[in-house]
């Protein structure tokens, strides 16, 4: 009988062993930049970053915040400027210390050091104090709502292991320094790192002390990622079963994909939105009746259907429906109106017409420089002879930012799902700090000051209010034609069961086999 | 003789003098490094600093000598991208690029040298017509579309090859070889004929008009008149006069299997430094970029040097000229 048992449960024991023991090797286009968590705010070093190292509270498969290495945080009541938070007991890190106030305080100030890419998330933050061995405040310069969504992507290290090391300070990618940490890392996380080779190969396996061990699946024991940057080769390599997981389907390959009996495609929008900018200082778009009429001569129903294959979201505000913000009104896009977009350049003295050029990144975003082919036919039609400047990101960038472009495409992403971070970067007149990115000329002192209250508006209602106003003014203005938001395509293996993040950074610990 | 030699060698310095101008003055102006190393948040002042930081302020001449003097010493700085210093990177993905370019043009030259012979002697035949027309195909079709065609056919449809990366590899400490692991070998297959497929016809074309050259020779008559048999007229006679331009013509190529082995890498996610090259590219790496151009073009300074210098040991009647115009 005893022996009838022992033998039942190796048997359970096995088929266990052999069901949890499952490897993904996963590919995407790009490689992470550096395995220095605090060095880089990018999306593909962050996705690998998030495998290893963990965070205070995570944003889940669908974007929620979730607990992570935080479980309970709230404002003091007596002083909402101070975030407290109740660290989770028993975790350890890759090597063995335990987890505890002290790594959190060191992390988040090596995250405002000298050489971070991640300091302008924690700009508000005045001190992080460790009250006791579990708790931690973190003190800002007037009160900080919003705080906890600039906390997603900053990564716990351990003090000892840094310190030891001598990685106090992230290393600045900038200025060319690499040190320990930049192929090295000891974090919480639910992988460890076994192996990396960059742009070639990185392995990761399962960490047996995952504190998560019982609250995810788990069911993944050892990652193999890949970069392949040429997509062809990408879709190729899932389609023989090289890989099972693609990050990024290209559009022209999504039928193949869905069609394959051993495969399927996970559809979702992405947390990013394309759209033209115009100059609203110099030039015939200065008027804003010719802004008006470009804004309607834009058929995004056509862009969606011919130029992406029905993968994208058309919108008629510069926001992601995952925004705080975002509402159904201003999603929703302006009809395709010829007649009116002509009677309106009229209006405007351009009956006749103008030429421009627009200038558009052709290896940024989805099909960017096909939309903006086909925006040059449809700018035709009101008389704009619009000529295409089609160039790589790396040269295209400083163009749309310098300010000498009167007609150019951008993309933006909002990692903290609030509009603030929209209005501050895009909306906000160019300061030697804040609208970096607005080169469009559009300056309105009523509406920066309402962003920067923003900032310290603890009142939610109140906020939110002044967020819908200032969306008002953007809309009025309209120094921005939004286009659509991206959709992401995930191909994988058919007995994978796995959401498609909007922030395009997969957990894996999520992941399931069916 | 010495002079000679040191003549070859001061042009060749001067070739690189100037290859290193054009890399030097294309990368400092094309694309801007302070874009691709700042995040999407960082501030106008952030930008100032980092370009005062990276001496793009200084005067071009001065980061032009600074640049040279730092080349000769192997410094070529750290990859903006990486982190990394350049040359160590290079010299982590050389091996890489190095057996593809061998297993491609080893192979570009036995099937080439065989092919050509057989289709000199076996003129008009079936198999000669379709070698030659299906050779058209190797020279006219990209070499992208040669590579993702043969991925088609040998990943995704007969699932014998894998389609990218280089297999497992073994590390020998200095050096990292795929030629001492079964997926290694197969890795190397499909971009090794990809690469190769061009010079491979471009050999075969050359060894079968040099073929036909020669054995209109007398003393290929001569020495079928005395009843050798066609084995050993075609491979003793005719084919020693032959080797000796295909040699040079693949030596010289080889230069340029390493410089084209940028797109094969690129459609087979091969590690070598042709991908390194384009990632660069991509992220105006110019450290990286520069010094990829100063390899690429001493490499073919190098092997045109060796061919020259060869030819006045090889062809005493070029020697005996040369020492006349200097006399």
């Amino acid at each position: 009988m005893i022996k009838h048992l022992l033998i039942s449960a190796a048997i359970v024991t096995a088929s266990f062993a052999t069901a949890s023991a499952e490897t993904v090797r996963w590919a995407r286009a790009g490689d992470s930049i550096t395995m220095d968590p605090h060095a880089q705010n990018e999306g593909p070093t962050h996705t690998l970053s998030h495998q290893i190292y963990d965070t205070l509270l995570q944003r889940d498969m669908a974007g929620a915040i979730i607990p992570s290495l935080a479980t309970e945080w709230a404002a003091l009541k007596d002083n909402p400027s101070v975030w407290r938070f109740k660290l989770r007991q028993g975790v350890s890190f890759h090597d063995g210390s335990k987890f505890n106030s002290e790594d959190v305080v060191f992390s988040l100030n090596r995250a405002m050091a000298d050489g971070s890419e991640m300091k302008e998330l924690l700009s508000s933050v005045k001190e992080v104090r460790a009250v006791d061995s579990h708790t931690v405040d973190i003190e800002t310069n007037g009160a900080n709502p919003l705080l906890i969504n600039n906390l997603t992507n900053m990564f716990m290290m351990d003090k000892t292991w840094s310190e030891n090391n001598k990685v106090t300070t992230p290393h600045d990618v900038a200025k060319g320094e690499t040190n320990f940490a930049t192929m090295n890392t000891n974090g919480t996380g639910a992988f460890i790192l076994v192996s990396r080779a960059v742009d070639e190969k990185t392995v990761l396996k399962a960490n047996p002390n995952y504190w998560g061990k019982n609250l995810y699946p788990n069911q993944v024991t050892e990652i193999v990622y890949t970069p392949i940057q040429s997509s062809a080769t990408r879709v190729a390599a899932l389609l023989s079963g090289e890989v099972d997981i693609i990050q990024d389907v290209p559009v022209q390959d999504l039928g193949r994909v869905s069609s394959s009996s051993a495969l399927q495609l996970a559809t979702a929008a992405q947390n990013r939105v394309i759209f033209f900018g115009l100059d609203t200082v110099n030039g015939p778009t200065a008027e804003l009746k010719v802004r008006q009429a470009m804004n309607i001569a834009i058929n995004r129903d056509s862009i969606k259907k011919v130029v992406m294959r029905g993968q994208s979201d058309p919108t008629g505000v510069i926001m992601p429906p995952f925004v705080n913000g975002w509402t159904e009104a201003l999603n929703k896009y302006p009809k395709y109106d010829l007649e009116k977009a002509k009677s309106l350049m009229k209006e405007a003295g351009h009956e006749n017409g103008f030429d421009l050029v627009l200038n558009c990144p052709n290896d940024r975003y989805i099909n960017d420089e096909s939309i903006c082919q086909a925006a040059v036919g449809m700018m035709a039609k009101i008389g704009i002879n619009v000529t295409l400047d089609a160039k790589p990101k790396a040269q295209h960038f400083p163009i749309a930012k310098g300010g000498d472009a009167d007609f150019y495409m951008l993309g933006w992403g909002v990692p903290t799902f609030d509009s603030h971070y929209i209005f501050n970067y895009l909306v906000h007149t160019q300061t030697s700090d804040r609208g970096s990115w607005n080169p469009t000329g559009y300056s309105n002192a009523n509406v920066d000051s309402m962003i920067e209250s923003l900032e310290s508006e603890t009142n939610l209602k109140k906020r939110d209010d002044t967020i819908a106003k200032i969306w008002a003014e953007v809309q009025k203005a309209q120094m921005y034609l939004p286009i659509h938001n991206q959709v992401l395509n995930w191909g994988m293996r058919k007995d994978i069961d796995f959401d498609v993040q909007p922030e395009d950074t997969p957990h894996f610990q999520f992941l399931k086999f069916n | 003789m010495i002079f000679i030699i040191l003549n070859r060698f001061f042009q060749a310095v001067l070739v690189l003098l100037f290859v290193a101008l054009i890399s030097f003055l294309i990368f400092r102006f094309v694309g801007n490094p302070v874009e691709s190393l700042m995040g999407q948040e960082a501030t106008l002042a952030q930008r100032a600093a980092l370009e005062e930081a990276l001496g793009l302020n200084n005067p071009i001449y001065i980061q032009y000598f600074d640049f040279l003097w730092k080349a000769v010493r192997f410094d070529f700085g750290n990859s903006y991208r990486g982190a990394l210093p350049v040359a160590e990177l290079i010299a982590s993905r050389l091996p890489a690029t190095l057996e593809l370019a061998l297993t491609s043009a080893v192979f570009a030259v036995i099937f080439g040298v065989f092919m050509g012979i057989y289709t000199a002697i076996n003129r008009g035949s079936v198999i000669t017509n379709f070698i030659l027309s299906s050779s058209l195909i190797g020279v006219s079709l990209p070499t992208f579309l040669i590579g993702v065609l043969l991925i088609w056919l040998f990943s995704v449809e007969l699932n014998w090859l894998p389609s990218f990366g280089r297999g497992e590899v073994v590390d020998l400490g200095w050096w990292t070889t795929g030629f001492l692991s079964e997926s290694g070998l197969k890795s190397l297959v499909l971009p090794a004929i990809t690469l190769g497929l061009y010079q491979m016809t471009l050999i075969m074309r050359l060894t079968r008009s040099e073929m036909l050259e020669v054995l209109r020779q007398d003393y290929i008559r001569l020495a079928r008149a005395l009843g050798l048999t066609s084995k050993a007229v075609y491979f003793f006679h005719a084919l020693p006069n032959i080797l000796i331009p295909v040699i040079t013509i693949g030596g010289l190529q080889l230069g340029s299997v390493i410089a084209f082995a940028i797109i094969t890498e690129t459609v087979f996610q091969w590690p070598g430094v042709g991908l390194l090259f384009i990632n660069a590219v991509y992220f105006v790496d110019i450290p990286v970029m520069s010094a990829y151009l100063l390899l690429v073009g001493f490499a073919f300074v190098l092997i045109n040097l060796i061919v020259d210098l060869s030819y006045f040991f090889i062809d005493p009647r070029l020697r005996d000229s040369e020492l006349k115009d200097k006399a």
